[in-house]
């Protein structure tokens, strides 16, 4: 019930900020999501929509996080392994 | 597609196992607490990945499953009105009140729609000024911006043939009352990570403190799940219970403002029962003075309160952490999707549906290899 699909922003549809829209592309599908909890989104920023609303931009430079954490956590274990 | 694929990559996932693996040194029992992470645990075998001291339990995070059977009752009763339309998502139409459910009013001819978003109730309302439109509002935090600003976007445009049948829940009272009952055995939590994408996490900081147990904020894809598990774990291992965010590309510490905002306008917390757990207080939405006029139980009547009806079903134990379906004696025998005993199996993220789609065919397949 709470899932929200990330799409990117192809375009803005009015400039109102409780109803401008983002045409959002989901992977090929494109759909109106409105963005008024998403005041700052612009075009070519990813969102997350949940019923026909974008709650979140996501940010990209967070994005990477999980796989940073991995490599620390890897590498870590991998030298502990090294030292004798 | 992006920012979903990259966090389903299997080495990824193996090498976040082995970190776990290394990391544990004793038996640990978490809790996630939406079913978009229960069915994607399911899914995707992240449960399987892990050392077998880890305990997974599955909480509340079902709107559908804690939706009391009287609400589907007076959601029934009012699509039975002939100037009635009744929208709702669709999860909701299977959900069993006391006598049937909303699938079974609609194939009696009840004007029963299922809509995709609040606003598209709205449209309808808006296509259809000589009917009554009632939208079931059911949903977290994730969902009841969108609702309040159907009400908003109504009110804006005068339309007065619009309301709302609202059974709205909130996560953190739920996650308290879990933690306060004597039969608590969560020691970590992963919280929801779309929730927390509209309210923020401050308001899981006193939990964690209060009750010492940690809590992390956690999305929705494999990876995500399993490095959510891995810092609660390295939480519990090295004796720390504070909240931590590791789905930061989406949560920020004080959520979205204007998400926020709108409900504050909208909404009042108000006390509410959750099925299969009971009454938890300050855990449910009702509407503030302002939007009084779009309360569907003030035009039709308030929902009745009723104690529930004792049965075979084990949900109410599965909803608390206190069971998983596969404890359940009717699981996958007498109570399956097509015919449920209970909620749990009814919805599509209730833990027992979750767990008959991706266990059963397994056992079935184990057995015939």
């Amino acid at each position: 019930m709470c899932l929200a699909v990330p799409g990117r922003i192809l375009s803005i549809l009015g400039d109102d900020p409780l109803t401008r829209l983002g045409r959002v592309d989901f992977g090929g599908i494109v759909k109106e999501i409105n963005l008024a909890f998403a005041p700052h989104a612009r075009v070519g920023d990813h969102v997350l929509a949940h019923v026909g609303f974008a709650i979140a931009v996501i940010d990209e430079a967070e994005a990477a996080r999980v796989f940073e954490t991995l490599r620390e956590i890897t590498d870590i274990a991998s030298e502990e392994q090294r030292e004798p | 597609m992006r920012f979903r694929d990259e966090y389903r990559d299997a080495s990824a996932a193996r090498r976040f196992a082995e970190a776990i693996a290394e990391l544990v040194t004793r038996p640990w029992t978490l809790m996630e607490v939406c079913g978009g992470q229960t069915h994607a645990i399911l899914r995707f075998g992240v449960d399987q990945l892990l050392p077998p001291q880890i305990s997974l339990l599955h909480g509340p995070g079902c709107p559908v499953c804690v939706t009391p059977a009287e609400y589907i009752d007076k959601a029934i009763e009012i699509a039975s009105r002939p100037e009635a339309i009744l929208c709702s998502f669709g999860d909701m139409l299977r959900a069993p009140g006391t006598k049937g459910d909303l699938f079974a009013a609609k194939s009696r001819g009840a004007d029963v729609r299922i809509v995709y978003s609040p606003l598209d109730a709205l449209a309808i309302a808006q296509a259809e000024p000589g009917r009554e439109i009632v939208f079931f509002a059911v949903g977290f935090e994730t969902t009841a911006p969108a609702n309040a600003m159907a009400a908003c976007r109504a009110k804006q445009s005068g339309v007065r043939n619009f309301t709302m049948l609202s059974s709205h829940a909130l996560v953190p009272p739920a996650m308290r009352s879990l933690l306060e009952s004597p039969g608590a055995r969560v020691q970590g939590f992963l919280a929801a990570g779309h929730v927390c994408t509209v309210m923020g996490y401050r308001e899981y900081e006193p939990i964690a403190a209060r009750f010492g147990v940690p809590i992390v904020v956690t999305g929705f894809e494999p990876l995500d799940i399993l490095q959510g598990i891995f810092m609660c774990l390295r939480q519990l291992e090295e004796g720390r219970a504070v909240v931590e965010n590791q789905y930061s590309r989406s949560v920020r510490r004080d959520g979205n403002e204007a998400a926020r905002e709108i409900m504050r306008q909208v909404f009042r917390v108000v006390p509410r029962r959750w099925r299969g757990i009971g009454d938890i207080p300050e855990s449910g939405l009702g509407f503030s003075a302002a939007y009084a006029d779009f309360d569907a139980e003030r035009r039709f009547g308030a929902v009745s309160a009723r104690d529930e009806a004792a049965g075979p079903c084990i949900g109410g134990l599965v909803l608390r952490g206190e069971r998983t379906p596969t404890d359940c004696s009717a699981f996958g025998t007498s109570c399956t999707p097509e015919r449920p005993l209970g909620v749990t199996m009814v919805s599509n993220e209730g833990a027992c549906a979750a767990y008959y789609r991706y266990r059963a065919a397994e056992t079935a397949a184990g057995v015939q290899s």
